[in-house]
């Protein structure tokens, strides 16, 4: 399959909702809607384009820009090849997106983590709650704004 | 009866006893590991200083060896193998994570492991050379050596 191909598939495919495109150094990244993330990677994962892995999914915090935050997904389509980078902006206001769990397990624990460590609300998501902190932890660790010596309270001893 | 027998205080020969019969409980979290290992093995062997009875089990060991980071979660881990421990007991905290948290000055790691449990001896070290455990050991055994023994039928005042 062309390289550049597929870009210009989904631009023609979803006109209003790919926002963005770029290629640097060989890959290829595109800014797309937010609340049309499910039918965009439903598209990618079905054949021909056959993206079927999900490699990683994790969230970025620009602070002082709005939108401030932005996710991150990496595909792979192992038939041909081929990487993909899929972004999607965040408004303060509104940290909700859809989860991908209906299409990959594996996104499952990888949300948890964006949840854990920004606070991002996924949609649909089976069991949404912290992965790495513990509970009773307070804010989100991984935040720009996340003071850098606060102390949290401790976890009690098991009675 | 000239030069037949010693006399010395029943508190010292117990103090004398327990510091070179130190069974120790490694926990052992981190890269400090390596160089427990290192302190334990044939080239550096603290069995030469009768720290050398590994116990796996909290329940049977005199010297608990906090070596590396302890976090947040495992803060409540550390605490019950403490508490696990039979008296008399002794900790030492192995390297720099376990002295005052190190480089993790963060979210996720416990400053110290004093916050959790009593510390009798600080090895610093990021990691500790193992000259340097030797040295905390041999520590860690005046400070028996020198402290009021428990036993168990001592007259109470």
């Amino acid at each position: 399959m062309e390289k550049k191909k597929i870009i210009e598939e989904l631009k023609q495919k979803f006109p209003e909702k790919v926002k963005e495109t770029s290629v640097q150094f060989g890959a290829e990244t595109l800014v797309i809607d937010k609340d049309s993330l499910l039918d965009i990677v439903q598209f990618l994962k079905a054949e021909p384009y056959s993206y079927t892995m999900l490699l990683d999914l994790t969230c970025v915090d620009y602070k002082g820009q709005e939108p401030r935050f932005e996710m991150v997904y990496h595909l792979y389509s192992l038939p041909n090849k081929h990487r993909l980078r899929i972004k999607a902006k965040l408004g303060e206001k509104d940290l909700s997106i859809d989860s991908l769990t209906s299409l990959w397990k594996n996104a499952n624990w990888l949300e948890r983590e964006a949840f854990d460590m920004f606070g991002i609300v996924f949609r649909g998501h089976p069991d949404l709650r912290r992965i790495f902190m513990y509970d009773g932890f307070e804010g989100y660790p991984l935040r720009k704004d996340y003071p850098l010596r606060k102390r949290q309270p401790r976890i009690p001893l098991r009675e | 009866m000239e030069g037949s027998f010693i006399t010395t205080k029943f508190n010292t020969i117990l103090g004398w006893a327990r510091k070179f019969s130190l069974f120790h409980y490694p926990y052992v979290t981190a890269c400090c590991g390596m160089e427990y290992m290192s302190a334990a093995c044939a080239h550096f062997d603290i069995d030469r200083f009768g720290a050398g009875w590994t116990r796996f089990s909290p329940r049977q060991s005199d010297m608990l060896l906090v070596v590396g980071t302890v976090t947040q979660k495992l803060a409540p881990v550390l605490r019950t193998v403490y508490e696990q421990m039979t008296e008399p007991k002794w900790v030492v905290a192995f390297g720099t994570c376990a002295v005052s948290g190190g480089i993790y000055d963060n979210y996720a790691v416990v400053q110290g492991i004093d916050q959790i449990i009593p510390v009798d001896i600080y090895i610093p070290g990021c990691p500790p050379r193992p000259e340097t455990v030797l040295d905390g050991l041999i520590k860690l055994q005046e400070k028996i050596q020198k402290q009021e023994q428990e036993w168990r039928w001592k007259r109470r005042k």
